[in-house]
């Protein structure tokens, strides 16, 4: 077994070095869709990181009447809290709120001589509520519109961000599935591409195929070298598509870490490393060791 | 012991092979197939190694029922045959050594006896003194030598050679005859086709005629005889 093992190695670094070109051709091949996927999964870190960003800042206001006792109000915050779908309540009092609304506008002269010839608390308490995902948005709002609330609540904001948040959570989800249909798509090309360059690597063996088999090699042993030339490819290309994508990666960071919040590019590459290596091997071994054992069918079936 | 049994090969409607030959072949037999080009030699060949498979009949080689084996036991049958083409079909980027060690290799056999074996082989050729050349760099009687040793060096039950002299000089027709004739005598059964009439009428062994893939002549020592 392992003679047999050591002798597919060395045919298959033999195989390897004898194509010179076209084992340089199957390798840039890989590498293209090896850059491909791995942009591809770097940015679906980066609109992942964007979509948290969005839907942070996406919430529903709950606006009390300026009569609500404070005590039924939390009671609210507190079953909202319960509720499966809410992440975060936080509840804004009517002294926090006028307090906010002075600190924002601190430098305006003429709002805070208003605010305080007005001489009581103009503003409503408040919930700021978070859910988990933007489409549970709905369900918290259908909570809120409870007739038993009508005389605790003078309005919900959601039906007025509605649209808004409806709209996003769309496109977080055609995003997310365009993603996910592009990366099916590229790996079936990518596969055929690599499929097709090794076939012709292996045509150009044909009568060393030939000679195999006439001796009496088996199918394992014949189609071993290729198999292992196919992984020598993937590792290869893997290892260079990583290469390639480095100084891409620090030199486009700066400019999105500006452009998306909360986003540092280069630390997440940096502290990825292994885990996108070895992706990338995984992939690019799958592909080379695939597309050769199947291209080799043809060679094996006299 | 090797039979065909009632074989038929046909390709297509215009285009058959063989036509319902039967005939055997013992241990140690030396046997001649012979006939014009397109007579069927080569497929009864190819059908003996399952490189093809009948339409009608039985091919049988030893324990073997070639005509219905399982792809995953072809190596195991090809293992006890010894093949050698006209055309030498050597690999050109391995030397004469490294040819010949490529059979043993491809069959698991370990380093130490495969470097034992092979400059035996090719001493049995006469090609000790060449083991390290390149198939470019040898005659084409040489190269049939490498393939000779190649084809034997396993210790086959049988060596197949299909128009092994075809692409060589008299001297060195003769010399691969002697070296069939040779390996015959260490008993491995020989089935050579041809259509040299020379090298027939000289051996004076059993030949099997080959016509518009039928046999129409089967002698204990045959001559070259067409029609």
């Amino acid at each position: 077994m392992f003679t047999v093992l050591f002798r597919i190695t060395k045919y298959g670094f033999q195989n390897f070095a004898r194509n010179g070109l076209l084992s340089a051709a199957t390798i840039g091949v890989m590498i293209i869709a090896l850059t491909v996927f791995l942009s591809i999964n770097l940015s679906h870190y980066i609109m992942e990181t964007a979509l948290i960003a969005v839907k942070d800042k996406i919430d529903i206001s709950v606006y009390f009447k300026t009569t609500a006792p404070e005590d039924e109000m939390l009671r609210l915050k507190r079953s909202l809290e319960g509720l499966v779908e809410v992440k975060d309540v936080e509840y804004i009092s009517r002294d926090k709120a006028l307090q906010l609304f002075k600190d924002k506008h601190e430098s305006d002269a003429t709002i805070n001589q208003a605010v305080s010839e007005l001489g009581e608390n103009p503003l409503s308490a408040s919930l700021n509520i978070k859910a988990f995902d933007p489409k549970q948005y709905a369900a918290i709002s259908e909570y809120l519109s409870d007739n038993a609330l009508n005389s605790l609540v003078d309005k919900v904001t959601f039906a007025q961000n509605q649209t808004v948040i409806e709209r996003l959570s769309l496109i977080i989800d055609t995003l997310q599935k365009g993603g996910l249909v592009l990366t099916a798509f590229l790996s079936v090309v990518a596969g055929l591409v690599i499929y097709n360059t090794i076939r012709l690597a292996i045509y150009s063996n044909r009568e060393e195929i030939g000679i195999m088999r006439l001796v009496g090699a088996s199918n394992t042993f014949i189609r071993g070298p290729y198999v292992f030339a196919g992984i020598l490819y993937g590792v290869i290309a893997a290892a260079v598509s990583m290469i390639l994508a480095a100084p891409a990666v620090f030199f486009v960071s700066p400019y999105l870490d500006v452009f998306v919040p909360n986003l540092n590019f280069k630390n997440y590459f940096l502290a990825s490393l292994p885990v996108l290596m070895l992706y990338q091997l995984a992939l690019g071994i799958a592909l080379g060791a695939v597309s050769s054992y199947f291209a080799m069918r043809k060679h094996l079936r006299v | 012991m090797i039979a065909f049994q009632n074989v038929s090969k046909i390709y297509s409607e215009h285009a058959s092979a063989l036509h319902d030959i039967t005939f055997k072949i013992d241990p140690n037999e030396f046997v001649s197939l012979v006939g014009k080009s397109g007579a069927g030699k080569s497929t009864v060949l190819k059908l003996l190694i399952g490189e093809e498979n009948p339409t009608k009949g039985r091919v049988i080689f030893g324990s073997y029922e070639v005509s219905k084996i399982k792809m995953s036991a072809l190596p195991r049958l090809r293992r006890h045959i010894g093949v050698i083409f006209q055309d030498f079909r050597l690999l050109p980027n391995r030397n004469a050594y490294e040819n010949v060690a490529f059979a043993l290799e491809v069959a698991g056999y370990p380093q130490s006896e495969i470097d034992e074996l092979v400059p035996q082989a090719l001493h049995m050729v006469g090609l000790g003194n060449r083991m390290k050349n390149f198939p470019s760099e040898l005659s084409g009687g040489e190269k049939q030598r490498v393939a000779i040793a190649r084809a034997m060096i396993h210790r086959p039950e049988v060596i197949m050679a299909d128009e092994p002299t075809g692409n060589l000089d008299p001297f060195n027709k003769w010399e691969i005859i002697k070296l069939l004739e040779k390996i015959n005598q260490l008993g491995t059964t020989v089935i050579l086709a041809t259509h040299d009439k020379d090298i027939i009428n000289n051996l004076g062994r059993r030949v099997i005629t080959l016509d518009a893939g039928r046999v129409i002549r089967d002698e204990e020592k045959g001559k070259f005889i067409l029609v």
